[in-house]
């Protein structure tokens, strides 16, 4: 019976502690969906319960951010970024990557740290001198900038990924391509590159997020609401002086976070499998 | 003519020569061994003669071609990897047709070869499994397979049975020797093995430290190996080497035996301190040392696992012999010198 009882007591306290850390995962989701669908006065009055509709729920803030803000423009910035940065980035740490690990000797190691420090350099430091570049190269108030400067922290980390991800797959199944009738491009292509699919994914979705995410060089390079990305768009065109739009606000972070969500989500296995592929497979 | 040869190949890698000036050729359809201790160089060769890796020096000639700014690809190579280097996300048709696809061979072709190739190897029921859903036996012939199908000039195989557990092996050497003498294509095989390279090599080339050390039949290299590493690396246990004035002496265990079980007069008799006996079912190894010749390692001695049982204990001295015949003389530079000189 204790036994019985102590199992019990394992699984319960097992739980609530995966159900305390769902809350506290889930709630910042909560409350944007909340405040997205309710009326300012709800909003606004401090006596009403915060954590629930005092009053009916509205789509006034939805309309609004469809309709006199250039939400949908700053969405299809971002992800017409996001895609182009990670085209930038698998084309330059797809090859990168792959000599690397394929390098002879410890010089490649050392570069391969090299390259991770380099992501290391904060953007708050970087985008002095970047700025520079941008307006030299006269991309100043546009959003291929940002096309431009995003790889400069995606390349590295990403290289750095793929590296230990081709390590791990054994060099005898190249070396067999290039016996059997492969240049070493061939090589790569036909046989490394279909069994890299988890670490091209987990690339993938690391850049495509980073970019997502990023801040500083955006409100660095662009003032043109229609250049903007969406997190830029959203944090300078919704909050006006001291007047915040808290629902046009909320709901704009609440829509550009799901498409995120859900790619997680279909791709978790394959990104943890991604990450660690170096790690387990040895 | 040789199908392939070899010519002053060297490689060295930053002061220390991995290959280190070794010539050889291997005849057509020959089956060659590389044989020597982990290390000493032998894979690094096979990889310069399949062009994986570059000699620093030297030159390599396949059908009596100079390949030497050859490609892979275009060696008329195949090779058979330590663990197979199969395609791990293709089929096991698609990893055999691999070769012939780069080749843009004509799909009707192509099935046929492989089919062929598949059926020699009896894999066929394999067909569409991946490489992770076989056995380490099955890979080793779909490997083979593979090898196959291309239609080389030279087989290359890197330790390809080093992956397979103890009894696997022995049917596997003999499947592979079988298939070799079938396809009669030119074999060279690497390997660290002495059962391997004795029982499947045409002929044995024994390598250490980057060098060639004997090249021969196993007949050869094991009744006149040409210095004490050849003699010391074959066989089990190793040839006995004793000191002599001018450098060694050495015989094999199984010709060092008591006194009684050998007639004839051209004897060398050794006294023989037994310090310890193991039985090993068919045999007995007896080992200890000689009163009077000292020797770096403990002297060995394999009997008959009955011969003369009840004469010998661990703890005894009795009187051992061999046939002058059997006896082996190495200078002080440890190479092979003519018999009969001073013992």
């Amino acid at each position: 019976m204790t036994t019985m009882a102590r199992r019990i007591a394992g699984t319960g306290s097992f739980y609530s502690a995966v159900v305390l850390l769902v809350l506290f995962a889930a709630f910042p989701f909560y409350w944007m969906l909340i405040t997205t669908f309710k009326q300012d006065g709800d909003l606004y009055n401090l006596q009403s319960i915060p954590y629930w509709f005092n009053e009916s729920p509205t789509m006034e803030h939805i309309d609004y951010l469809f309709t006199d803000t250039l939400f949908l423009r700053w969405l299809g910035n971002s992800a017409l970024i996001g895609v182009c940065v990670v085209a930038i980035t698998l084309v330059v740490s797809l090859p990168a990557g792959y000599s690397l690990a394929r390098m002879p000797g410890r010089a490649a190691e050392n570069l391969g740290i090299g390259i991770f420090l380099t992501y290391l350099v904060p953007p708050t430091l970087l985008f002095l001198p970047l700025s520079r570049v941008i307006s030299l190269l006269g991309l100043q108030d546009s959003l291929w900038s940002l096309v431009l400067v995003y790889p400069t922290f995606t390349i590295p980390f990403c290289t750095w990924l793929l590296m230990g991800f081709f390590k791990s797959v054994p060099r005898e199944i190249d070396e067999a391509a290039i016996v059997d009738g492969c240049t070493m491009v061939g090589a790569f292509v036909k046989t490394i590159l279909p069994l890299s699919l988890p670490a091209i994914l987990t690339v993938i979705i690391f850049a495509f997020t980073l970019t997502m995410q990023e801040f500083v060089y955006a409100l660095t390079f662009i003032s043109s609401s229609d250049q903007k990305p969406i997190t830029l768009g959203v944090a300078t065109d919704l909050v006006r002086g001291d007047v915040y739009y808290w629902g046009e606000l909320m709901g704009a972070a609440l829509i550009s976070s799901i498409p995120v969500a859900i790619a997680y989500n279909l791709f978790l296995d394959r990104f943890i499998s991604g990450i660690t592929g170096g790690a387990v497979k040895g | 003519m040789a199908a392939v040869a070899a010519r002053h190949i060297r490689k060295q890698f930053g002061d220390v020569f991995a290959v280190n000036d070794i010539s050889l050729s291997v005849n057509d359809g020959e089956f060659l061994v590389l044989l020597g201790p982990s290390g000493c160089g032998k894979t690094t060769f096979l990889r310069i003669l399949a062009g994986l890796e570059s000699q620093t020096s030297g030159d390599i000639l396949i059908g009596g071609e100079n390949v030497n700014e050859v490609p892979p690809r275009a060696r008329g190579i195949a090779m058979v990897f330590q663990s197979y280097g199969l395609y791990p996300h293709l089929s096991v048709f698609n990893n055999i047709a691999f070769p012939l696809k780069t080749q843009n061979t004509p799909r009707d072709e192509l099935r046929r070869k492989v089919d062929w190739a598949m059926r020699l190897l009896s894999i066929d029921h394999l067909s569409s499994r991946r490489p992770r859903q076989l056995s380490g036996g099955e890979r080793q012939r779909v490997a083979l397979a593979r090898a196959l199908v291309r239609e080389p000039t030279v087989f290359l195989l890197d330790e390809p049975l080093s992956n397979l557990d103890a009894k696997l092996r022995t049917s596997a050497r003999s499947e592979l020797k079988q298939f070799q003498q079938t396809v009669r294509t030119s074999t060279v095989y690497v390997t660290h093995d002495q059962v391997e390279a004795m029982g499947m090599g045409d002929r044995i080339a024994v390598i250490d430290h980057g060098q060639l050390r004997q090249i021969g039949t196993p007949t050869e290299i094991y009744d006149q190996p040409a210095d004490e590493f050849v003699a010391t690396f074959l066989g089990t246990p190793p040839m006995n080497l004793v000191e002599r004035e001018g450098g060694s002496l050495g015989f094999r265990p199984e010709h060092f035996l008591p006194r009684e079980m050998l007639n004839g007069s051209a004897l060398a008799e050794m006294p023989f301190r037994i310090d310890r006996m193991e039985y090993l079912g068919s045999e007995r190894i007896l080992y200890g040392e000689i009163e009077g010749r000292p020797s770096k390692r403990i002297v060995t001695a394999k009997l008959p696992a009955h011969a003369a049982s009840d004469q010998l204990r661990a703890g005894d001295r009795h009187a051992f012999a061999v046939r002058c015949s059997e006896l082996h003389y190495f200078d002080r530079e440890g190479r092979r010198t003519r018999e009969g000189a001073v013992q």
